[in-house]
């Protein structure tokens, strides 16, 4: 459902005396503005909501609020509104605040206004039932219109962080003459083990690499296509003359490959990182050897 | 297309330099086979850099020359299979199993030499 369709639902067509009404209202929210802005902000504050934000910040976001609100009732469209709830989540999504508050300090506006409605027209029960019958579709049209703004725009941060780590591109580097290093870190699925694995093959080439000692301590989980992935990384470095070796395997993954028996024979795999490198240094016909006592780790000041 | 093979040192090498027909593999295949006891050589490296695309045939008797030329006394390295094609023949299960492989003709010059001096001391 679109949020005109929405609109159009909880705002039946108001009759004339009903337009008449929604208008005596609005005027009575924009003569009571500053008390009423000035108790929703206390009921934000003791409801201890928007912790994020300071008192002076809250009482400002809270004026434009009201105002914007106070213009939806009144011109009874959702365009500016919905334009503002974009807004405001883009502001405040980044500091941290959660949709139960947004959410939370919607209905407590309308709670506010209501109250003051119900003040103001308590002594009559008929046209107070005839007020609320205008202003809670309203009220809710509009409360749903800043939560489906807010939750859309974090929607729209979360993809985009999605995005960003998918993209974010795992170096190859060199440690040594003909020794590359591939450190593999976050959540691999196919997609990013297939785009590592010819970003791997491309570097063997344009490196000239002979061993690349594959790390992948920094990867959590791996489901059998990823493995499959794997397999087909090192026979394909191996048609290319470059022979991996692949360190870090976690005793989680070690079990799920196991499990879902994958076949690791082919696999030269090395329990760390540094025994991985030793064992491409062994391939490559390196000799560490440390020349002399090491200095005193203790420096002058 | 006929592919030139040279013959340097104790090694015979044979570049490919396009696209090969069925029977042109085929005649490599017989060509180095026959060769490498004529010139009595201890290593055959076959260069396929040029190719960008490898077939099951192609890859088969790739195998077969392989296997054919160490019954006949020597070893035969590939050098210079490209990233794409690697993956490509990973994917179907073409892996060459039992044949050497390095990165390009430098490489596997230094790995005959290597493992010939070796087996030269001992």
């Amino acid at each position: 459902m679109t949020l005109s369709e929405l609109e159009e639902r909880s705002q039946p067509n108001l009759d004339s005396a009903g337009a008449a009404l929604m208008r005596e209202l609005v005027t009575h929210l924009a003569q009571h503005r500053t008390a009423l802005r000035e108790e929703w902000v206390d009921r934000i504050t003791d409801a201890h909501l928007l912790g994020a934000m300071t008192r002076e910040e809250i009482f400002a976001e809270a004026t434009s609020v009201y105002d914007t609100y106070v213009e939806a009732l009144e011109t009874r469209t959702l365009e500016a509104l919905e334009a503002y709830a974009q807004n405001l989540s883009e502001r405040i999504i980044p500091r941290g605040v959660e949709t139960h508050e947004v959410v939370g300090i919607v209905l407590l506006l309308r709670d506010v206004l209501a109250r003051s409605l119900f003040a103001k027209y308590h002594g009559d029960t008929s046209i107070l039932n005839r007020v609320f019958d205008v202003y809670e579709p309203a009220a809710n049209s509009i409360a749903i219109t800043v939560a489906v703004g807010f939750v859309r725009e974090r929607e729209r941060v979360i993809r985009e962080q999605q995005e960003a780590i998918r993209e974010l591109s795992t170096p190859v580097l060199q440690v040594r003459e003909r020794l590359l290093i591939l450190p593999m870190i976050g959540l691999l699925d196919p997609h990013r083990a297939r785009q590592l694995m010819e970003q791997l093959l491309r570097a063997i080439r344009a490196n000239r690499a002979k061993v690349v000692v594959l790390d992948i301590t920094g990867v959590a989980v791996m489901d059998a296509s990823v493995a499959n992935h794997m397999i087909l990384t090192v026979d394909s470095a191996r048609l290319l003359g470059a022979r991996v070796i692949v360190t870090g395997l976690s005793p989680e993954i070690a079990q799920t490959l196991v499990n879902i028996g994958v076949d690791l024979s082919k696999m030269n795999t090395v329990g760390d990182l540094q025994g991985g490198i030793e064992e491409a240094e062994r391939l490559l016909g390196y000799k560490v050897v440390p020349t002399a006592e090491p200095p005193p780790a203790a420096m002058a000041l | 297309m006929q592919v030139p093979i040279l013959k340097q040192g104790p090694y015979l090498i044979a570049t490919i330099q396009a696209a090969l027909t069925d029977s042109d593999i085929v005649q490599l295949r017989d060509a180095l086979v026959d060769q490498v006891v004529r010139h009595r050589a201890r290593g055959v490296i076959i260069d396929v850099t040029a190719l960008d695309v490898m077939d099951s045939f192609a890859t088969g008797t790739l195998r077969d020359i392989a296997q054919m030329v160490r019954l006949r006394g020597a070893e035969t390295v590939i050098v210079g299979i490209q990233p794409d094609v690697a993956l490509a023949m990973v994917q179907m299960g073409l892996v060459l199993e039992g044949v050497t492989t390095t990165l390009d003709l430098e490489e596997s010059l230094a790995y005959f030499q290597h493992k010939h001096n070796v087996l030269g001391r001992s």
